[in-house]
């Protein structure tokens, strides 16, 4: 029989804990249990005979580790050979009458994936991968993919496992007491990726005992709709009187989880501390429970790696920014490679309120593939929202989707058939909300019946992918009123018939209904606000728009989303209050006070106020030169600060401080100006070495150059020295700055310095960071050692003065 | 048999002095101050303290120290042992919050990015000394006392000890810390070492 129609009608019992068991035999600290598959495999066996016999269905090969990383291939071979044939062995000799089954066992690999480690995703998928197919070879029945704290290596195995083989696959992860893996994800964004992938079963093991995992177990209950399992562990080890005890006795334990079955858990086992007796107490207790039914939940979602957003009553912002079209300084920041230019707008959306970025980097001159899958690894690093994808180049699509460490929204299909060839078996494979356009090779039908039916048609072919209604969102297509007088009439029209007749989520571009129109805010905002009446889920807006940001908050409130209207009120709080009258002592207290300052600009930058040195250069910038500003008030603050430092009375923290606000300065006066360019000094190429990966110095290096006008090209961190060379001979670039952090990286840092100067004989290379020394740096022909951010400056400055 | 134990440990109130002398602030807080608050307000609630340990009796065997899990010839580490009869090795991590803060801040605001750091550096030592301090007064209890902690890459013991720790505290499992190719711990906040207990071993183990 199949496990998948035995789960239909059954509960599935899985085994317990291994570990335990093995040390008891003799395993002795830090031993690698695998190789017991071989050196002692009637122990093994035993273990799994009498699993079976306390009624497990499966039981778990002895493979949590078994990987290339740990074993050489031959070796790994051999112990995944072993190991199932040690539980078939069991199966021969067990008393059991109920039907068996082996699970290949995948556990993480203990190393932690870029960019917080330094293993690659690829790499993972790869050593995933050889353990996948060996369990094929030998016969496994299913892979049980488990004790999983990252959502990201969760995701490289549950790719390999199905890229490797046909077999079921069941995922399990182990959550903390704050109900997050370790990595931060809720269960439900990981029901929502691993669903979304295709895994078979999905639920939670190891770390807690059952009573402690009974609110991440709801979870999974109320978001699946695919079998849920529950392995815990028996509660937490304790020493009693010399001896090792779990806090939770076979009884309680039992008891625990067949609450948990009677709640809807259909596959139950045990993980760390518990053992055959604990099974037998579970399959006892749980015996006449009947099995709850699996029903499909229908939530239409998005994940990122901490949360879902789910598609329902309020309105999902969706943040627009990140696009390059019509946008000067974007596309320079494409060309250029500035990941800071297109982090900085994620950031700031996220900080406005929305709940999705869409991501589009396309541009006809730059590789988009790359750029795409960069763009959402740098993203996704440090922002939390989940991610649009949108791309009209499917292989981007492939690269962005596989990357992603989530479910993301995937923009767009079409009700062309050529679009939804190669969109839907992307979005099968690697899960993902599809944001479908009702257009097809006919064009955009002019009315809302003509839109519904494509609607339709792009849902009928979806199914026959299995792709499930609930992952696919309707944008209708708002048409600008300037062109067609009915356009946004029949639109919201649409958007109305696919909530109502189709049962759909719909999502729509709100802008563009206003095209050619002045005072655009006010019909889009009036726009969204009646779509949103109308039953939209979704909007891809501006979020900087005050009139949108002010109609969102309003309907909620309006509609009864926003208990007390907490949300509203905060909101009107941010708002701007109109001037009140300026008391006269007050302006001459703060003009006193600026009497030791040249300027506002000056002191905001002196005293390292980033919020206020923005506007500071914007006020200047209306009666003097841009130059001017910066050669007179920019650099002349920024030396005062840099002497400070040199001389002991300026700390780090606070040029930092003053840094920054100079920045934010620079950003006014880049954007206000023509040429957009406020370098004026050489080229300078900055990294931090091959297998470092600390970068808060480079960085400080970085923003203090920028400050002084240099042309700053910032490789990044754990930099291969090829790719700094390559930097240095694309730019001609007189200085490279390399950092290293640690003492091992170091012969990194000197393989670059060689490879420079036999490739870069010109350029001069200044090197820092914790463990350098003057002596260290002249060791590795370095050819300035710099203490601190301002050294580097002062050599730099003197190299550039050099070349005039 | 060794047992790996696992404790989670609430966050205790931040000391803020301690993490300006981290940052590298003088004595002139004024506009550092305030920007401090604002970074210990947005990472409030995001820590997620651990840590596992095992306790091991050590020998003597020629001229090396048997840890239990791992041997060793490191004079510096023989030196903070000298009359303990056992060790506890631990790993303790706040998880991964604070480089996600760091990493965000880098590319946006170095100087929160490097009040961040300093944050993490200051609640990984209270961590530890929370966990020291516990273990001490159990261990007093029994009339035995510790010695200062002892990490991988202090004197000559080399940071190569790692794998050997990693491999029987079973980290990644216990507290979801990994160890990576160049011996980096991630979450990059978090610390491994080795704690001296002298005194006479109770007489049931």
């Amino acid at each position: 029989m199949k496990i998948n129609e035995f789960l239909q009608e059954h509960l599935l019992y899985l085994d317990g804990g291994m570990g335990t068991l093995l040390q008891a035999q003799g395993l002795g600290p830090g031993e690698l249990p695998e190789r017991w598959n071989l050196s002692r495999p009637e122990v093994i066996t035993e273990i799994h005979r009498a699993y079976y016999d306390a009624g497990s269905h499966i039981v778990n090969t002895n493979t949590f580790g078994a990987n290339i990383l740990k074993f050489t291939p031959e070796e790994l071979d051999e112990i995944i050979r072993a190991a199932v044939e040690n539980a078939r062995e069991a199966i021969r000799t067990s008393s059991g009458s109920q039907p068996k089954w082996v699970a290949l066992d995948i556990g993480p690999t203990g190393r932690m994936l870029k960019p917080y480690g330094d293993f690659d995703f690829e790499d993972a998928v790869a050593c995933f991968a050889e353990t996948v197919k060996l369990g094929v070879k030998y016969g496994a029945d299913l892979i049980m993919i488990e004790t999983m704290n990252d959502s990201y290596e969760t995701k490289a195995a549950l790719l390999a496992a199905k890229e490797n083989s046909d077999l079921p696959v069941f995922v399990s992860n182990a959550y903390g007491e704050d109900g997050k893996l370790m990595t931060g994800a809720s269960p439900a964004a990981m029901v929502a990726m691993l669903e979304g992938m295709g895994a078979d079963a999905v639920g939670v093991n190891c770390s807690l005992g059952p009573k402690a995992l009974a609110g991440v177990v709801e979870e999974y209950l109320a978001y699946a709709s695919v079998p849920v399992i529950l392995k815990p562990n028996a509660g937490l080890p304790r020493v009693e009187n010399g001896r090792t005890v779990y806090d939770v006795p076979p009884e309680e334990f039992a008891a625990d989880v067949s609450e948990l079955i009677r709640r809807g858990v259909r596959i139950a086992g045990g993980c760390c501390g518990t053992t055959p007796a604990y099974i037998a107490a579970l399959t006892a207790a749980s015996a006449g429970i009947a099995p709850v039914e699996i029903v499909p939940k229908n939530i239409t979602c998005v994940s990122s790696y901490t949360h879902a957003v789910i598609f329902g009553d309020a309105p999902i912002l969706i943040g627009e920014r990140i696009n390059p079209t019509g946008k000067k300084r974007f596309k320079e920041a494409l060309r250029a490679h500035d990941m800071e230019y297109i982090l900085n707008e994620g950031v700031a959306q996220e900080e406005k309120g929305v709940h999705i970025l869409d991501v589009n980097v396309g541009l006809p001159e730059i590789d988009e593939v790359e750029m795409l899958r960069s763009a959402v690894c740098e993203l996704q690093a440090i922002i939390n929202l989940p991610l649009q994808i949108d791309t009209s180049d499917p292989v981007a699509m492939e690269a962005a989707l596989r990357r992603y460490n989530g479910k993301a929204m995937i923009n767009s299909v079409s009700g062309k058939q050529e679009s939804m060839d190669v969109i839907f078996p992307l979005a099968k494979k690697y899960g993902g909300l599809i944001v479908a356009l009702t257009l097809d090779e006919n064009g955009i039908p002019a009315d809302a019946e003509g839109r519904a039916a494509i609607a339709r048609r792009i849902l009928a072919e979806a199914e026959k992918y299995g792709i499930a209604k609930k992952d696919i969102i309707f944008d209708p297509l708002a048409m600008t009123i300037s062109a067609d007088n009915s356009a946004a009439k029949e639109t919201m029209r649409a958007v109305r018939m696919i909530r109502q007749e189709l049962g759909c989520h719909t999502s729509l571009g709100v802008s563009n209904v206003s095209f050619g129109l002045p005072a655009r805010d006010m019909i889009n905002s009036t726009f969204f606000a009646l779509t949103l009446g109308g039953g939209l889920s979704a909007a891809i807006m501006n979020p900087y728009s005050a009139e949108m940001m002010k109609t969102y908050h309003t309907y909620c409130a309006l509609a009864g989303l926003d208990e007390n209207c907490a949300g509203y009120i905060a909101f009107a709080d941010t708002l701007p209050q109109p001037a009140a009258p300026t008391a006269p002592a007050a302006e001459n207290k703060a003009s006193a006070k600026s009497e030791d300052f040249s300027s506002a600009l000056q002191r905001t930058i002196i005293k390292g106020l980033r919020d206020q040195a923005g506007e500071a250069a914007a006020q200047m910038l209306e009666n003097k030169d841009a130059l001017q500003i910066v050669q007179e008030e920019i650099i002349p603050a920024l030396n005062t600060v840099g002497e400070g430092f040199e001389k002991k009375t300026v700390y780090l923290p606070q040029l930092l401080m003053s840094a920054e606000a100079a920045k934010a300065a620079f950003e006014v006066i880049k954007s206000r100006t023509a040429s957009g360019k406020t370098a004026d000094k050489c080229a300078f190429v900055i990294a931090t070495v091959k297998g470092d990966i600390h970068d808060i110095g480079k960085n400080i290096v970085k923003l203090i150059l920028e400050n002084y006008g240099f042309a700053v090209t910032d490789l990044g961190r754990d930099v291969p020295p090829e790719r700094v060379v390559e930097e240095v001979v694309r730019l001609h670039a007189p200085i490279a700055g390399l950092s290293a952090l640690m003492t091992t990286t170091v012969p990194a840092m000197e393989e670059t310095i060689q490879l420079l100067r036999r490739d870069a004989p010109w350029c001069r290379i200044v090197v820092g960071g914790a463990v350098l020394t003057k002596e260290y740096a002249d060791a590795i022909g370095a050819d300035k050692y710099a203490r601190d951010a301002m050294e580097a400056v002062r050599y730099a400055e003197e190299i550039d003065r050099g070349l005039q | 048999m060794h047992t790996v134990f696992v404790r989670n440990y609430p966050a205790v109130p931040a000391d803020r002095k301690e993490i300006l002398r981290y940052a590298g602030a003088g004595d002139d807080v004024s506009g550092i101050a305030e920007l401090l608050e604002r970074c210990l307000a947005e990472a409030s609630g995001r820590e997620a303290g651990r840590v596992c340990w095992c306790e091991f009796p050590i020998r003597e065997i020629g001229e090396k120290l048997s840890l239990g899990f791992a041997e060793t010839d490191s004079a510096a580490l023989r030196k903070n042992l000298r009359g303990c009869g056992s060790i506890i090795v631990f790993a303790a991590t706040v998880g991964m919050a604070f480089d996600r803060l760091i990493a965000r801040y880098a590319a946006i605001s170095p100087a929160k990015a490097l009040l961040f750091q300093a944050i993490g550096a200051e609640r990984i030592e209270s961590l530890c000394d929370a966990f020291c301090r516990d273990i001490a007064a159990e261990k007093a209890a029994e009339g035995r006392t510790l010695r200062p902690r002892f990490s991988p890459g202090y004197g000559d013991l080399p940071l190569q000890m790692q794998r050997d720790i990693f491999a029987v505290l079973d980290c990644p499992r216990k507290i979801g810390l990994s160890l990576n190719g160049s011996l980096l711990m991630s979450p990059s906040k978090s610390v491994t070492a080795i704690i001296g207990i002298a005194g006479d071993t109770p007489a049931e183990e």
